[in-house]
């Protein structure tokens, strides 16, 4: 037993050779971040606000597909989902169609901890966040010239539109950027004492439909937790809603008796298809699993016995 | 090749004080509904046509009617999902598509994604030409009459100074400990619909539709859009739920019937048991369930749940309380 904490910033076709300049940044932040929800456990926080913590920071950051640095709709503009839910007593928060909220996440859980309900979306969801005086900016301050570009590019190659059982064709020009089809951000983490939580926040899919929700914010399919494990995913969103993924992580520890690894790994290699999916899992005990069916999954993790590791690819 | 079976629901969480005759209009219209999917059914339509069909009948498939906004308007949400596959599409924010589920269709049918909402719903709804109307098509003379009571009734729910003795004389109805979703039950109008259908072949397909919650905060998505929460079909089964949608979410409620299925081996009766009892936690909440070998099983734990169900061998029912 002790404390674990997972983090990720999004799984996808990122090729091995992404320029350093791309890569860096990324791996960067995600070294710094996961120091932040390292100190976070060490000094006792519950889980649940380290989650959001850190989800916060992932936000933040404009190198990520969440908050600031979220892809673009296909009409150029931002919306934001992202959910939040507490191990123990399996209360959850989620908000989609977020345009001015700063943070999502914090709006995620100010529903969870504030209203009788779950989930809001959209002008509802706004209107809340102003009540609770949470920080709101233009929507401009969302969008980076990164976005403009992947849009542009998704626009002329038609992505989004693509079956995502395609096979990725490496020889196309427009897969250069290598990070196109990136998503989300999550944490997962429990304390010495079991405490699970679970947090993902994202943009969404680059050239989506106005209105498109994903996985992130669905209770069970692109985060869940219980007393079991806490698990926040990534990847192909529609992939992730049919097979219930987060929630599918927990119920194979709980009904076959599959040890967290076991079953992450299971979810991932043998129910999700290829090049969909990956996910952040820990256990009560302090295990950790990171498994993904990607080429890569930006991705760290520490556990209070010393160990910690910041990746993108898959270890050799 | 299996025998077919249907179940369709009315919402549960029902008034026991509910006048004879409302109870009697209840089962007639889910008599109906049931006909409906039957009839298709014996021509061998496949379960997501037979869903479709149903699509067509205005009280299984209408948002007039729907549960009102704090605002008094109406919000509409459905799912639905081809157990042969798993595909699915859902819907949440509908403010003048008149067919929710159909428009869940169309998402999983015509576009790249499972869920739209809201604004990008509503024009995607334009483009694809659904039926519309302008929003207070779906408002009724009724349900204004149950918005009215239900902020009544949480303003005094939530006023602890008020002693229970002035709960009648506030005009709140009959004294019932009784809640559903922080209402009273004399209050508290279920309307969420759902269908599960298994066809010949043994292919299942599930359907939800509902305004939400009266009194709900605008942009308050509950459990029926929610793939896994109030819908869910797969090889094994389909499950529609219906009650106290945070706590539906929260357990998951329609995929754990299957997940019970496959992962314990439970029959489908003994998932849908085992489920509504131990998945729920304080939760209110009902459903029905088909599997694919023509089997057909409900169960809630509130104060009744309006369904009905048939199978290819001549058993029909239709029903209320327990």
């Amino acid at each position: 037993m002790g404390w674990a904490i997972a983090l990720h910033g999004g799984a996808g076709d990122i090729p091995v050779n992404i320029p350093a300049e791309r890569r860096e940044p990324r791996e960067a932040a995600l070294r710094r971040i996961l120091q932040i929800g390292v100190s976070a456990l060490t000094a006792k926080c519950s889980p649940l606000d380290v989650v959001e913590l850190v989800v916060r920071e992932l936000e933040n950051c404009p190198h990520f597909n969440a908050g600031k640095g979220s892809v673009l709709t296909m009409n150029g503009t931002v919306e934001m989902e992202a959910c939040i839910m507490d191990g123990n007593s399996k209360k959850c928060g989620a908000v989609s169609g977020v345009t001015t909220v700063v943070n999502p996440i914090s709006l995620a859980r100010q529903i969870m901890e504030k209203t009788p309900h779950i989930y809001l979306a959209f002008d509802g969801a706004e209107a809340f966040a102003r009540e609770q005086g949470l920080e709101t900016v233009d929507k401009s301050h969302f969008i980076t010239p990164e976005n403009i570009e992947r849009l542009k590019q998704a626009k002329e190659a038609n992505r989004v539109q693509q079956d995502y059982t395609q096979p990725i064709k490496p020889e196309d020009p427009n897969e250069l950027d290598g990070d196109s089809k990136l998503g989300t951000v999550g944490c997962v983490a429990v304390d010495g004492l079991g405490n699970l939580a679970a947090a993902t926040s994202t943009g969404g899919l680059v050239n989506k439909m106005a209105g498109r929700i994903g996985d992130t914010p669905i209770i069970g399919a692109g985060t869940y937790a219980n007393k079991f494990c806490a698990v926040s995913a990534t990847g192909r969103g529609e992939a992730i809603i049919r097979e219930t993924v987060a929630r599918e992580v927990a119920a194979v520890m709980e009904y076959k008796g599959l040890g967290l690894k076991e079953a992450a790994a299971y979810i991932v290699d043998e129910v999700t298809p290829k090049g969909t999916t990956g996910l952040v899992a820990v256990s009560p005990t302090g295990e950790v699993a990171m498994p993904f069916n990607t080429t890569g999954m930006f991705r760290a993790c520490a556990t209070e016995d010393g160990f910690m590791e910041v990746a993108i690819w898959k270890d050799k | 090749m299996v025998g077919w079976a249907i179940a369709v629901h009315g919402g549960a969480g029902v008034d026991p004080n509910l006048p004879t005759d409302r109870q009697e209009q209840a089962k007639q219209l889910l008599t109906r509904c049931l006909n409906l999917g039957i009839s298709a059914l014996r021509s061998s339509a496949s379960a997501i046509d037979v869903v479709r069909e149903l699509e067509t009948d205005p009280i299984f498939n209408s948002g007039r009617g729907s549960a009102l906004t704090e605002n008094g308007t109406v919000e509409m949400e459905a799912s639905i999902m081809d157990g042969c596959g798993r595909r699915c599409g859902a819907v949440s924010g509908l403010t003048t598509v008149k067919n929710p589920v159909s428009l869940a269709r169309l998402v999983m049918d015509k576009s790249p994604h499972s869920y739209l909402a809201f604004s990008g719903a509503e024009d995607f709804a334009k483009q694809m030409g659904v039926e519309r109307e302008e929003n207070d098509y779906f408002i009724t003379e009724d349900n204004l009459g149950m918005l009215k009571q239900a902020k009544e009734a949480n303003s005094i729910v939530f006023d602890y100074r008020i002693p229970t003795t002035g709960y009648e004389s506030c005009g709140v109805g009959v004294e019932s400990p009784i809640r559903m979703n922080g209402l009273p039950i004399s209050v508290y109008a279920p309307e969420t619909v759902g269908c599960v259908v298994v066809d010949s072949q043994g292919r299942c397909a599930a359907a939800t539709s509902t305004g939400g919650l009266m009194n709900k905060r605008s942009g308050r998505i509950g459990d029926s859009p929610l793939i896994g929460a109030g819908t869910y079909a797969c090889d094994v089964c389909g499950v529609s739920c219906t009650g106290e949608g945070e706590a539906i979410i929260r357990g998951t409620l329609a995929r754990e019937v299957a997940a019970v299925m496959e992962y314990k081996g439970l029959g489908l009766q003994e998932a849908v048991d085992f489920v509504v009892k131990e998945r729920l936690d304080e939760g209110k909440a009902g459903l029905i369930a088909v599997s694919k070998t023509g089997e057909v099983g409900y169960g809630f734990n509130c104060v009744g749940m309006f369904r009905g169900c048939a199978t290819e061998d001549g058993f029909m029912e239709v029903g209320i309380w327990e």
